[in-house]
């Protein structure tokens, strides 16, 4: 059952990317890419990851409030649409040989949930199972997995998004480069700052 | 099949990266990709039911780690999408800092005002 509604799942995402790339209200292109996301959170949640589906809402929530801010009350429905139509055909054809030479790489691949063993006997994944509720007093494995043994990890990741948010914060502050910017662009820069 | 279409998901937005003109679409594409990438790690590692790697309450270790399925790409995943997600953020700061300069979200107009 659980694969017919992955695949079901997947195909309602790639209408929906479609759709996302090529709608030209950029509002309705935001919603569009939002559904991919919801959609992804579903699949986690049948594949047995709640963790993983939790967190993708939220993430996609946030993107979504991230690229609203970026594009309400912005001029962008009057690009046209795509480029010159060789330049399209010439893309496109090589996307489609792409997607055949990975189709026969996704051969080697076992079949959709059916490998031999869940977890092999000397994985890492064996230690955790088996031994986490021990070590750590977890229930979740994820969590202690994510916090325990892999605490480097996230400390990590925190740093990550420390720095992107650092760099967020340096490319759209308003202080400090109207000094070197007010020169080329004169008064309307200043127009704009108050 | 279903790898088949989660290749198919990632293609679609990498061919919004090299088709769109708009800085606004280029960057839907980009988080289209991902998707992609973290959907086919989860899916790879899925097992034909498996349970959720969450103990409950009577549950003997040994039927635990029979049934559940593998924890760790979660874990990796689960990373990998914070990290997305300060990437995306900030490459949509890039392009409103971009609108702010040359007053569009059209690549080949930014070229062009760039000279």
């Amino acid at each position: 059952m659980t694969p017919y509604i992955i695949a079901l799942l997947l195909v309602f995402m790639i209408i929906g990317a479609i759709i996302a790339l090529e709608i030209r209200d950029t509002l309705a292109a935001v919603v569009a890419l939002a559904a991919v996301g919801i959609g992804i959170s579903i699949a986690f949640l049948f594949m047995g990851a709640p963790d993983l589906a939790i967190t993708q809402v939220v993430v996609e929530v946030l993107v979504l409030l991230i690229l609203i801010r970026a594009t309400i009350s912005r001029d962008v429905t009057t690009i046209e649409a795509g480029r010159p139509q060789f330049v399209m055909t010439i893309s496109v054809c090589a996307l489609l040989i792409l997607l055949l030479f990975s189709l026969h790489m996704v051969e080697v691949l076992p079949t959709f949930g059916l490998q031999d063993h869940m977890v092999n006997i000397g994985n890492p994944s064996f230690h955790y199972l088996s031994e986490a509720l021990s070590e750590t007093g977890a229930a979740n494995i994820v969590t202690a997995i994510l916090l325990d043994y892999r605490v480097y990890d996230t400390l990590g990741e925190v740093t990550v998004l420390f720095v992107a948010l650092i760099g967020v914060w340096t490319v759209l502050r308003k202080k400090g480069r109207l000094r070197g910017e007010a020169v080329a662009f004169g008064q309307k820069e200043e127009d704009d700052e108050a | 099949m279903i790898y088949g279409l989660c290749l198919i998901l990632f293609l679609v937005g990498f061919y919004g990266i090299v088709v769109k003109r708009n800085l606004i679409k280029i960057i839907m594409g980009l988080i289209i990709m991902e998707y992609a990438v973290h959907l086919f790690i989860v899916l790879v590692s899925y097992q034909r039911g498996g349970i959720v790697p969450i103990l409950q309450e009577g549950q003997s270790i040994s039927e635990f780690v029979q049934l559940a399925v593998d924890p760790l790409p979660q874990v990796l995943v689960l990373t990998a999408i914070i990290i997305n997600f300060g990437i995306t953020a900030l490459v949509v700061a890039i392009a409103i800092r971009l609108y702010e300069k040359y007053g569009t979200f059209d690549i080949n107009e930014i070229r062009r005002l760039r000279g």
